[in-house]
């Protein structure tokens, strides 16, 4: 070694700096190559995504942006581009986030946004404190207040129970205070006892205990009189009928409530499906599968113009709840199959372990069995989110007008009737679901991930 | 005197199907007492055990746990299995919840204790198995050895009068088949009632009071460790020893 050190003429006395690697191996060049042009089938794959890339997003970059009209109160602005025509989304948003709520009233609706969103948002951050009073607000509490403060309440609510089978209303308690008829609480408070004395006997007869049962029916008539209490109060809110409703507002009323409802009802009905006891798994599997058979729009269809006929004269409730009621019920059928997947995948060692334990039924479906299984289904529940999002639209059939059927109606003004409205009323309806459905499945995504690190 | 016996098993029958997989299986377990259960496989071991809790059904005799006799009705099913700890061949962890989850669910939910004092008792067993510093770790993270010993550590703060084992550790690597053993090892010092389905005959000579030796469904032979090593009365017995031991 030293014979050849002293023997070369050049010595190097410090260390070279680190190369970098070849330039064949980094920079974007070649990740391009790697992923884009490795072999045949890959070179042809880029070379006609490229194409649909420059076939499509040119034209539709100069329609939205570059040719597109942006200022103008009328069809004349854009009569003769052939751009977008966005003066014409400008004139209707109203319309289309509102439908034909008064527009001297959109702080209601306004409201109920705001209010949506604030108790969404800390119940969909992981971190965010007090879940649980923050989902009893938005499950238990929020419902009432948006259909008060949208409907304006006061619903003049006469019978409960009772009083539809003796008339109460010759009493003389019939006076009226703050839009609560007084004979409807009489009604509530009596029904109310009578419920209670059947329920306490009856758990005598079957040796339950009657103080546990009286005090569970006393919680639950307690939060029925609440929510009663408020839609029939009077807040001195002018009403807004449902038929007045309209827009986004519509079909986030529609989705939210679809959504919210059909989690727990597909939760229930995937469990009934494997309950071993025969007559549950039975009901659901009829249940399930009535509601997998039909169509939505017929399910639409018959809750609005049948279902009147086979209701007794006089009982008619909102057209818009009969909606939400089809579309939950239709989407808790497909959710409970997508819940069920989830189910079967359990291992039986887990239902053991559980039972080992003394855990009961439920227990071990709450702790054990439904976290596991639910967070397997994430993107089969997503997926059924999305799709009943968009399935909302479906109410249009049934009078209904929703964000889609705002728009139509929209076109049908003749003073922006212009060679593009059609389209740009299509492209903004696009990008509103697109926002609405893309979030979703990002944060369907983020939760997976969540779900994933936490227990490997 | 029936109180001396934590569980007892009269003329228990059971078919899967057509199948007879317990015949007239009679076993008295007195308190304290350390039983192990051997032989060939499908000879019907699991299912007898499993009979004692109840994550099977059987279909003739009596079994009797802690005095609780559980006839056709399952109302009390919950009670006998609070008070009897299970530990299965894999595990059967919950994944989803920490160790320290997974060992105080069950009192919190079923005993009705307080978050604390469960996370305690909870800290208190994972300490005697010897792994309190993976209390916040999800099962997935710890080695077959560890889970076992997270098992029985949550079968035990439910305070359990009687333990079952049903293969504890054929599921391990044969390196740490010895912490989970000498976990058990430390129970049976304890004086805690165990019933063990293994082919450990180190662990049968080492601690069991008696051996159970099972063949197609029925008890063939029941002895001291001692006596049923060295002198098996049966010639099946002596078949399944000599395959067993080499
Ligand atoms: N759910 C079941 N349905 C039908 N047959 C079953 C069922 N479970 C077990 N068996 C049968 O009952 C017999 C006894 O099973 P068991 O699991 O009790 O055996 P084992 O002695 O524990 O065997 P191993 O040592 O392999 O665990 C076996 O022949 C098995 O095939
Ligand atoms: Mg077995």
């Amino acid at each position: 070694m030293s014979t050849q050190a002293a023997g070369a003429s050049f010595v190097r006395s410090e260390l070279l700096p680190d190369r970098p690697p070849p330039a064949n191996l980094v920079g974007i060049f070649p990740l391009l190559r790697e992923r884009l042009f490795s072999n045949w089938l890959n070179i042809a794959l880029t070379l006609m995504s490229l194409a649909i890339i420059v076939l499509v997003v040119p034209p539709l970059v100069r329609f939205l942006f570059i040719d597109a009209v942006w200022t103008g109160t009328s069809r004349d602005a854009c009569v003769s581009s052939s751009g977008a025509c966005w003066p014409f989304i400008q004139a209707k948003i109203g319309q289309f986030i509102y439908g034909f709520y008064p527009a001297e009233l959109y702080w209601r609706p306004n409201l109920v946004f705001i209010a949506g969103a604030l108790l969404v948002l800390p119940l969909l951050i992981p971190a965010a404190p007090l879940k649980k009073l923050n989902a009893i607000l938005f499950l238990g509490v929020y419902p009432f207040f948006a259909f008060v403060i949208l409907n304006g309440g006061n619903l003049d609510l006469r019978r409960f129970l009772i009083g539809r089978f003796v008339r109460l209303d010759g009493l003389p308690l019939v006076g009226e205070v703050a839009g609560l008829k007084l004979v409807f609480w009489l009604d509530f408070l009596l029904s109310g006892t009578a419920l209670l004395a059947v329920a306490i006997i009856a758990s005598a007869i079957i040796g339950a205990s009657a103080r546990a049962v009286a005090k569970t029916l006393l919680l639950v008539l307690g939060c029925i009189a609440l929510a009663l209490l408020a839609v029939d109060f009077d807040f001195g809110l002018q009403p807004v009928g449902t038929r007045s409703w309209g827009g986004l507002l519509v079909t986030l009323v529609v989705a939210i409530t679809g959504i919210v409802a059909s989690l727990p009802l597909g939760i229930l009905l995937a469990l009934g499906r494997r309950s071993e006891m025969p007559i549950v798994r039975f009901a659901s599997v009829v249940f399930i599968e009535f509601w997998r058979g039909v169509p939505l729009v017929t399910v639409l269809f018959f809750a609005t113009y049948m279902l009147p006929f086979f209701l007794p004269a006089g009982v008619n409730f909102d057209g818009l709840l009969r909606a939400l009621i089809g579309v939950t019920l239709f989407s808790a059928a497909y959710m409970a199959e997508v819940i069920r997947g989830g189910l079967q995948a359990i291992p039986k060692g887990q239902y053991e372990g559980a039972a080992s334990l003394g855990l009961g039924y439920w227990q071990t479906m709450n702790r054990i069995v439904l976290p596991q299984a639910l967070v397997i289904v994430i993107p089969g529940i997503v997926n059924s989110f999305i799709a009943l999002f968009k399935d909302t639209t479906l109410v249009l059939i049934v009078s209904i007008f929703d964000l889609l059927g705002q728009l139509r109606a929209a076109f049908s003004d003749p003073n922006w009737s212009s060679p593009t409205t059609l389209f740009t009323g299509f492209a903004f309806a696009g990008i509103v679901y697109f926002i609405f459905c893309a979030g979703m499945s990002r944060y369907a995504l983020y939760l997976e991930r969540r779900a994933a690190h936490g227990s490997r | 005197m029936a109180a001396e016996f934590a569980v007892e098993m009269h003329k228990v029958n059971k078919w899967f199907g057509h199948f007879h997989v317990l015949k007239d299986i009679d076993l008295m377990v007195l308190r304290g007492e350390r039983i192990v259960v051997c032989g060939p496989s499908g000879s019907g071991k699991s299912t007898m055990i499993r009979c004692i809790n109840r994550l099977e059904t059987f279909q003739k005799g009596r079994v009797i746990v802690n005095r609780i006799e559980l006839a056709d009705d399952l109302k009390r099913i919950d009670e006998v299995r609070r008070d009897v700890g299970m530990v299965f061949q894999h595990f059967n962890l919950f994944p989803h919840l920490t160790v320290l989850e997974n060992c105080t669910l069950a009192p919190i939910w079923v005993r009705n204790m307080p978050k604390r004092a469960a996370e305690e008792a909870a800290m208190h067993f994972l300490n005697r198995v010897r792994i309190p510093e993976q209390a916040n770790k999800y099962p997935g993270q710890l080695s077959g050895g560890q889970q076992q010993r997270v098992a029985i550590a949550r079968a035990l703060c439910m305070n359990p009068k009687v333990m079952l084992f049903d293969e504890p550790t054929s599921a391990l690597d044969p390196e740490t088949v010895k912490e989970v053993l000498d976990t058990m090892i430390m129970l049976a010092n304890d004086g805690m009632t165990m019933i063990v389905v293994t082919h450990e005959m180190g662990f049968a000579r080492q601690v069991a009071n008696r051996v159970v030796f099972m063949d197609a469904g029925q008890i063939i032979e029941v002895n001291e460790p001692k006596e049923f090593f060295a002198h098996p009365r049966h010639e099946r017995t002596r078949l399944f020893l000599s395959q067993i031991l080499k």
